[in-house]
């Protein structure tokens, strides 16, 4: 091991995902000198070629395309009382790794938040009664108004060739589309993926039930597309194997697809794979950054200087880079004091599975975004979570994500292994489809991140903890999904039907995978008092530190959160250029 | 006095020497020599993997032996740097090196006749001031008997060099003598697409010749005709140049490098204009069966069924219609048309099965950065597969050529590198 320090670049970016991505190439093309590091190994278009990800237990069984619980472990608890345990195996989530992070494996549902849950404190403050809500809850709005941070969703869209119906255009609501979505400034750029038939069935039923389903929008693209950087996507075939797997026919957006072939030619741009950045070095005053150590292939430590640090890695390691480098200060929830830790946030999955004897839906066929939604019941859209108590709501919908066998639904009463179970497959495989909810989860006090005092990573550094478990107003809000989910499965008329919903003294189960929509930590806000990070993603306390990811939420919408992380990325890169760089300095002033 | 008087005139005339080589090159004809340099595709011949630009080395197989490319940076001793404009004009156009050695046709001076003063005296700026010089001798060009006496390419090129400048034609357009120019001359696409006799020679000079760029084979791969190119439109020709790939055509094999390194870089003006020429060329009358455009529907039908398929069939639903689709056609500007392509009905199916065997990728380009993958099935599919599938992509959809059979693609498959 030897001690190595690289030549001066104006920005260093770390972790080579959307994020990472986005802002190579929107500062690259500012003439400014990138470089990008990557923690995991280069994923060269070779290594995804048909049909080698066509394999369901290298992806999605074996993780092959995921960090390793060594490289990124974490410990988890339920509340501070407890000791934190670390995860050995990924359940509930599954952080990406190497070039292109969770944007390779992401599974493509492209959906803004509404405009309500940009602003759900202020939404809250006038639909709530006062004290009506858990006083732990900590919402807070997103800092900018629908207005500004439209064109960057727009954007966004774009890059990555979403195809879906449009349901707002410039406030005019349109056939077939979302009616409850934020005012577009331009249409989807592609059409809908086709409907697969689970999907039809779903949208039809909803539909004469008075709910507003639209085909998912997604970033598994319908047709050939160029995107405004000049790289090319291809026309989705179905083959069903998006999330957990790189796209095998460069038909899913990711960093790949999207932007790293433009990007890779422009001379003022590199980057390193396997460069695990293990701090931030700041100058004695701690208010700026004068580049990052990482931990090079050979196991060498290398001093990157560099004007300006993106941190662009997963949410959780965001913050654990900014709390291992003395970023701001770490989050006590007792005091209510410091910033790195707060308004962490997860979500939850339910679903019921309706199985039928005289059907065949064709499960193979398909593509991860496949499939219909309602957004009926998510803030703003329904009144009852007033009456009842709650805040938040879900996207509803039947997807069919892919038709991979292992893990296939089966009734209840199949035998899980042995003959018993191969003869329930032959009956039922193919003749079950399933209605699902993606819900809101909402921030408060007591969920946090900091630092473990107990478990270190292998160069010594602490692992991240997590403090982490459901709140009553998550789980009255699925006890009150789960009757819609019911009403309208009962409404198809299945032969049976097995349900997956969390009941009102449910814990948190970090084993069963939900999604990896992990949120905060780090977020963003008008204050240094409550937030990480100002409106343009910079942080509060070291004015050359900028940090994309899911870490900037505040809280967890119904949507998925790429779409968004994409657009505040984008935003961020905006000023970067036109205000970081004429005038480098807080630029948000308090 | 005699020696002072020599020494005074040796001192005068070094001063007005270094006076002359330390002014400042123009900077606008070094950028023009490199832009020819370019056109012309200098760097994919004259540079090797791990050796500075320009530097030769690249080992070219003549099938007589070995030729490697030299060293054309501006190094006094193992480059050109001390050639004059007069010695460079003579190796680029007549293929003689300033010793007076012939070189071997494989650097295609033939065609480089035709390159005009004007860009020659630029070339020369470019390669003297505008390269970086490179202390590195290439390994000496080894050729077999007769090929290795050098003093033969004299009479070869009696015999067979048409060196003659280049001429535009009655009738021609600005555009289309530019297009004309270029093609012919630094392009040097004839080099390729041109038919070649017994003695290697091209089998026509320049465009008034109808075996001018007819195409043909060369190391075995098909080259296709790029005379009129009817099935494209010169918009498409150009996108073709400029970016590796249009509506239904991706490039493959040794054209993948000319687009990278060459093509994409040029103009549009320029590219506009080769497409003009190309077009305006007589087409080769198309030989063999005509297409059976009722194929068309009967084959997409079938595989959509995919009942009682022929094992080609059943490979290509497995192997290939993930991206070219049912109906052939792929996706434009991403997956290249099957139904209808040269590639696939040429006459040597040499090229097709490489390409299944070995993928391709895209170039990426200026205006089309993306590199898409074909991926090679060369460890999947055994010889006999390949020849049903090779089999049924020359006969499904309009698609009309022979069979493949299994001791071609084993050949083929040996041949390979």
């Amino acid at each position: 091991m030897s001690n190595i320090t690289n030549d001066e670049v104006d920005v260093v970016i770390v972790g080579l995902g959307w994020a990472g991505s986005i802002m190579a190439i929107e500062l690259a093309k500012e003439g400014l000198k990138v470089r990008a590091l990557e923690r995991g190994p280069d994923r060269p278009p070779e290594d995804f070629a048909y049909p080698k990800p066509a394999d369901q237990y290298a992806y999605a069984i074996k993780n092959k395309v995921f960090a390793t619980p060594r490289d990124a472990a974490l410990t988890v608890r339920y509340n501070d009382s407890e000791t934190a345990l670390p995860t050995r195996k990924w359940g509930a989530f599954a952080p990406g790794t190497g070039v292109g992070g969770s944007g390779l494996h992401w599974t493509g549902v492209l959906i803004r938040p509404t405009t309500t849950d940009l602003k759900l404190k202020t939404y809250a403050d006038h639909a709530y009664k006062r004290g009506s809500l858990d006083p732990d809850m900590r919402i807070k709005d997103f800092p900018f108004s629908w207005e500004e941070i439209e064109p960057f969703y727009d954007k966004f869209d774009k890059i990555c060739g979403l195809s879906g119906t449009t349901g707002n255009l410039k406030g005019v609501i349109q056939p077939g589309g979302d009616p409850f979505e934020g005012p577009r400034s331009s249409p989807y750029p592609l059409p809908a993926l086709h409907d697969t038939y689970n999907s039809s069935l779903f949208a039809a039923t909803a539909k004469k039930m008075g709910y507003h389903p639209f085909p998912n929008p997604s970033a598994n693209v319908s047709q050939a597309w160029t995107n405004p950087y000049g790289a090319q996507l291809a026309p989705c075939n179905y083959c069903g194997y998006c999330s957990k797997y790189p796209c095998l026919n460069y038909s899913k957006a990711s960093p790949q697809t999207t932007i790293l072939d433009v990007v890779k030619r422009m001379p003022n741009f590199s980057y390193r794979a396997n460069a695990n950045v293990i701090r931030v070095d700041l100058h004695a005053d701690k208010k700026t950054a004068k580049g990052v150590t990482y931990i090079d292939e050979n196991k060498n430590e290398v001093f990157q200087p560099a004007k300006i640090v993106i941190l662009s890695s997963f949410q959780f390691a965001n913050v654990r880079l900014m709390m291992l480098s003395g970023i701001g200060q770490i989050y006590n929830p007792l005091t209510e004091t410091g910033t790195i830790g707060r308004n962490y946030a997860f979500l939850s999955n339910g679903d019921a599975t309706l199985f039928f004897k005289d059907k065949h839906f064709n499960p193979f066929a398909t593509a991860g975004a496949t499939g219909e939604m309602f957004n009926d019941i998510s803030p703003g859209n329904f009144e009852d979570g007033i009456k009842l108590g709650f805040i938040g709501g879900a996207k509803i919908h039947s997807s069919q994500a892919t038709g991979a066998p292992i893990g296939t639904s089966l009734p209840k009463g199949t035998p899980g292994w042995g003959k018993g179970w191969k003869e329930g497959m032959v009956d039922w495989y193919g003749r079950s489809m399933k209605i699902g909810i993606t819900t809101t989860c909402q921030s408060y006090r007591g969920h946090h991140l900091d630092l473990d005092p107990n478990y270190k990573d292998p160069w010594g550094q602490p692992l991240l903890r997590m403090t982490f478990d459901w709140r009553q107003n998550e789980l009255k809000l699925q006890r009150y999904l789960r009757d819609i989910v019911l009403g309208i499965a009962k409404e198809l008329g299945p032969d049976s039907i097995s349900e997956n919903f969390l009941a009102l003294d449910s814990h948190w189960d970090i084993t069963k995978y939900v999604s990896t929509h992990n949120v905060g930590g780090a977020i963003m806000g008008d204050s240094p008092r409550d937030s990480a990070l100002n409106r343009y993603l910079q942080s509060w306390d070291v004015h050359n530190v900028f940090v994309p990811g899911g870490n900037a939420f505040p809280q967890n919408f119904q949507a998925n959160p790429t779409a968004t992380i994409g657009a505040i990325t984008l935003f961020a890169a905006e000023a970067i250029k036109n205000q970081y760089l004429k005038n480098p300095g807080p630029l948000v002033q308090v | 006095m005699i020696n002072k008087l020599t020494q005074f005139l040796t001192t005068a005339v070094l001063a007005l020497a270094g006076a002359a080589a330390n002014a400042a090159p123009d900077q606008a004809l070094i950028q023009r020599g490199e832009y020819l340099a370019r056109a012309g595709d200098c760097i994919a011949c004259h540079s090797a993997a791990g050796k500075p630009a320009f530097a030769g080395g690249l080992a070219i197989d003549s099938g007589h032996g070995i030729i490697y490319s030299t060293n054309i940076t501006p190094d006094k001793q193992h480059g050109i740097g001390a050639y004059s404009e007069k010695q460079f004009a003579d190796a680029v156009r007549k293929g003689v090196r300033a010793d007076g050695t012939h070189l071997y046709p494989a650097m295609p001076y033939t065609s480089y006749a035709k390159v005009n003063d004007a860009d020659i005296k630029a070339l020369y700026a470019f390669f003297q001031s505008g390269v970086k010089p490179a202390a590195y001798d290439p390994p000496a060009t080894s050729m077999n008997f007769p090929f290795n006496l050098r003093w033969g390419m004299g009479v070869w090129n009696y015999l067979f060099a048409d060196t003659k400048p280049f001429v535009a034609q009655a009738g021609w357009s600005d555009k289309v003598t530019q297009g004309a120019y270029l093609v012919e001359g630094l392009g040097h696409c004839s080099s390729c697409h041109t038919p070649r006799g017994f003695a290697m020679n091209e089998k026509a000079g320049n465009s008034g010749q109808p075996k001018f760029l007819a195409g043909g084979e060369l190391n075995d791969w098909p080259v296709p005709s790029l005379r009129g190119l009817p099935r494209w439109s010169e918009a498409q020709i150009v996108d073709y140049l400029q970016t590796g790939r249009n509506h239904g055509s991706a490039v493959a094999g040794e054209m993948t490098a000319v687009v990278e390194h060459s093509t994409s870089r040029l103009q549009d003006a320029d590219l506009q204009a080769v497409a003009a020429y190309l077009k305006q060329l007589t087409p080769v009358p198309p030989r063999g069966p005509a297409v059976k455009p009722q194929g068309k529907e009967e084959t997409a039908r079938k595989l959509t069924a995919a009942v009682n398929l022929t094992l080609g069939e059943r490979l290509y639903l497995d192997n290939c219609a993930a991206c070219h689709f049912v109906n052939g056609q792929g996706a434009s500007r991403v997956f290249p048309e099957l139904d209808g392509a040269t590639v696939i009905n040429a006459d040597n199916p040499t090229a097709l099965v490489n390409v299944v065997l070995h993928g391709a990728r895209t170039p990426s380009t200026e205006k089309a950065p993306s590199i898409l993958v074909m991926p090679d099935f060369s460890r999947r599919l055994s010889d006999a597969e390949v020849a049903s599938l090779a089999t049924f992509l020359r006969q499904g959809w309009s698609n009309s050529a022979d069979s493949v059979s299994e001791r071609d693609v084993a050949r083929i498959r040996a041949k390979a590198h």
